[in-house]
């Protein structure tokens, strides 16, 4: 019980996959100009992050490892990966219109967002056990979703400040970036791993 | 070798089938007008309608819960597409144009207290009812340029929002933006306006700003159908604005502007190309 509450804590603050392993920088940096759609965003990435660390640990060890494929692992996954948003984008326009809406079109960008593939590739390396995965898996997202929000608060803020016309834009929203990074390289002794 | 393209080749080929079926299965009929009709808006999502984005929009006339004249960005096209598509009569709104009623720039209209906030109208605002003197002039702060999907609205260096007629598409976002209320919403045909926003009386306008309505009764005098006083400060009679014209030259702090003479001073935009022809013009 303490291995997995080390594992969530340690995926949501300490090796955060935005801002320490710079994974899902490109919807972090552009979807996050409000607080609203940032939101939006880390709940669709949850969702697919889980079920996802779920259909990669079934493929890793029932199909590429019995067979002595493991070095096919990335078109693998990705292949899935891709195929699932897809199929449950369809699923969810059809069952729960309100969830497609709040979802919706966050989907269809994620279908092979590199967070998602890196988590299932992470959760292969450090040789999970099935409910490890799951639960790394929520960790991360969760900790994307934190970040994502938290980078968004600073850029409605920034909008409405003085920024030099050389800073403005792009510019200053990846030295945000940056410092929201550095700040969480604080939580680096919290947990080991 | 054999293996690897099988199971690789097989879980492409089930995942393949599963979207085949699944897209079947669970198919979303859409409305083929629906489609048509979101191509044929403009997709700026400004809002306009009263619908969140075109594609609500586009729905809600599909399914007849909304008036194929709603999408003011468009104008008359788009309105003449909308109803061939969905077989009803183009009965249109005649299209309008925001106006910002106030030529009080930094130069001519008097500040309260310094402001060093954020660049923010609606923050300015906030503080003792903004940093003018005047209670309802423009702040100058840019929020409503910022907001304007088309770019149309530009603030001079002397701190004034003027918004050009011709990019204009009378969607009021700016009017919704605006903490102060000095956008209008006027027909696009009228291009004669009292450019003033404050209620006060002409002593206390006189005070602050050179450009401002004292009230002074001078353009009612002058067309009487045309103006109307309301608490202290004069108004175009837009079902009335061709005659309106004789009184811009009366106007003794010339706070009555044709914009077919040219946009307020300071900004860069070219007076409009095409003129109205005014009756009653002096």
């Amino acid at each position: 019980m303490t291995e997995l509450l080390l594992i969530l804590v340690g995926a949501i603050f300490v090796n955060n996959f935005v801002l320490s392993r710079f994974l899902g920088i490109c919807p972090f940096l552009g979807v996050s100009k409000k607080v609203e759609t940032a939101l939006g965003m880390g709940m669709a990435v949850t969702f697919v992050m889980t079920i996802a660390a779920v259909v990669t640990w079934f493929i890793q060890y029932f199909i590429l490892i019995p067979f002595g494929i493991e070095y096919l692992q990335t078109i693998a996954f990705i292949l899935v990966i891709a195929s699932l948003v897809q199929l449950v984008e369809m699923v969810v326009q059809k069952t729960s219109p309100v969830l497609y809406q709040a979802l919706g079109i966050f989907l269809p960008l994620i279908t092979t967002n590199c967070a998602v593939l890196g988590l299932a590739v992470l959760n292969i390396q450090k040789e999970y056990s099935f409910l490890e995965s799951v639960i790394f898996a929520l960790g991360a997202a969760l900790g994307f979703t934190l970040a994502m929000v938290l980078f968004a608060g600073l850029r409605e803020r920034i909008d409405l400040s003085p920024v030099p016309a050389s800073f403005r834009g792009t510019a200053i929203a990846l030295v945000t970036a940056g410092l929201l990074s550095l700040a969480f390289m604080g939580f680096a002794g919290l947990v080991k791993g | 070798m054999i293996e690897a393209v099988l199971s690789i080749g097989g879980i492409g080929l089930l995942a393949a089938i599963t979207l085949g079926v699944a897209a079947r299965k669970f198919a979303v009929e859409v409305d083929p007008r629906e489609l048509a009709l979101l191509e044929t808006l403009s997709g700026a999502n400004c809002g306009a309608c009263g619908y969140p984005g075109c594609s609500a929009y586009a729905r809600a006339v599909a399914e007849g819960k909304a008036e194929p004249s709603l999408c003011t960005p468009g104008g008359q096209s788009t309105l003449e597409k909308i109803a061939h598509i969905m077989g009803v009569a183009a009965v249109g709104t005649s299209p309008q144009v925001a106006v910002v009623l106030c030529q009080g720039d930094n130069a001519r209209a008097q500040a309260k207290y310094r402001y060093l906030g954020a660049i923010d109208c609606v923050a300015a605002q906030r503080i003792a009812d903004g940093p003018k003197l005047c209670p309802g002039g423009c702040l100058g702060l840019g929020t409503c340029a910022r907001v304007c999907p088309f770019g149309a609205i530009e603030m001079t260096a002397e701190g004034l929002a003027v918004i050009s007629r011709e990019k204009c598409t009378g969607c009021r976002k700016c009017v919704g933006a605006c903490p102060r209320q000095v956008i209008a919403m006027t027909p696009l045909d009228a291009t004669v306006h009292v450019l003033c926003n404050s209620h006060d009386k002409g002593a206390a306008v006189r005070k602050y700003c050179q450009v401002g309505c004292i009230a002074c009764m001078i353009c009612k005098k002058t067309v009487p159908e045309a103006y109307v006083i309301e608490d202290f400060l004069a108004k175009v009679v837009y079902d009335h604005y061709q005659e309106s014209g004789a009184a811009v030259e009366k106007c003794p702090t010339r706070c009555i502007r044709d914009f077919v003479e040219g946009y307020p001073e300071g900004s860069r935009f070219a007076p409009p190309v095409v003129p109205v022809k005014r009756q009653g013009a002096v």
